[in-house]
């Protein structure tokens, strides 16, 4: 990626977007239908547009999710 | 103003039937005397196994290692127990006993990672550092005649567009590159309140580069 797009994506909102409040409530819940393979996104559309977008809400769900996977190996 | 989307997604089912191992959990959380104690011994070792193992999936990034990040994983570890403790009651049944006991604990190493950021004597939250901007977004110094009056507008929107306190937000994490995580523990603020803060910065601030021309020009067909 280069400088042009990395500041086109920062800079870009997504009106779904949820915040962190609500994401972070359910996450456990969004983590869990992902490592199940659901289809999150459909259900979950400002969540995962928040995921994508929040850093640190990004690195939590990444750091559940990869305990989950961890689980079942 | 346009806000962070207050409730777009599904709730939850909230009367879920809990799976029987999370029952089993609840039940002996609740409990007292020897099964109780047994059980939150039992969620202490789980919990630290996760944090341990996200303190090392994230460490390589913040120079956090040996003992200091084992450290890190036994206070998040304890903490994130005390809170599930508290907080049993809340639990709904919408995923697994211990898929929402990890989110505590994975918070809790969120938590103690923000902290020790501010460990570092180096790092000052009001300095000014805007000829790091291009680095942080990756702008090749050779081709700097090609970016510089984008980012020059970017610096200008950002003293005549952004509230104060939007701007304070900005440089610090932007700018300085400060973990919002950790300017949260700063600020004595929340992770929402300062994402809220950013989410409208960006909003604001890719309007004025559009209103000026820039983000097309500069942006179509670059990526």
């Amino acid at each position: 990626m280069n400088g042009y797009s990395a500041l086109d994506r920062f800079l870009r909102t997504d009106p779904r977007d949820v915040g962190c409040s609500q994401a972070m409530e359910i996450l456990h819940v969004y983590a869990e239908l992902m490592a199940a393979g659901e289809p999150t996104g459909q259900r979950y559309p400002g969540i995962s547009a928040h995921l994508q977008a929040c850093g640190p809400c990004g690195e939590d769900f990444e750091g559940l999710l990869a305990a989950l996977r961890d689980e079942t190996r | 103003m346009a806000t962070v989307s207050p409730a777009v997604d599904q709730t939850p089912a909230a009367a879920d039937p809990i799976d029987p191992e999370s029952a089993e959990w609840l039940g002996a959380l609740a409990s007292r005397g020897e099964q109780r104690e047994a059980a939150l011994a039992r969620l202490h070792e789980m919990l630290l196994r996760i944090a341990h193992r996200e303190c090392r999936r994230r460490g390589p990034r913040l120079r956090i290692t040996g003992p200091e990040l084992d450290d890190l994983a036994y206070q998040a570890a304890a903490d994130a127990l005390v809170a599930i403790t508290r907080k049993l009651g809340q639990f709904r049944g919408e995923s697994r006993f211990t898929t929402w006991a990890y989110k505590f604990v994975i918070f809790e190493v969120s938590d103690k990672i923000g902290r020790h950021f501010w460990r570092n004597p180096g790092v000052r939250l009001d300095a000014e550092d805007w000829e790091k901007l291009p680095d942080q977004f990756g702008f090749e110094p050779a081709r700097e005649a090609e970016w510089r009056d984008l980012l020059a507008a970017l610096r200008r929107a950002v003293d005549t567009e952004l509230s104060p306190r939007q701007r304070r937000v900005f440089v610090a994490i932007v700018v300085n590159a400060v973990p919002l995580d950790a300017l949260v523990i700063e600020l004595g603020s929340s992770r929402g309140a300062i994402y809220k803060m950013m989410f409208d910065a960006r909003r604001k601030l890719r309007a004025a580069l559009a209103a000026n021309g820039y983000m097309g020009h500069y942006t179509a067909g670059r990526s």
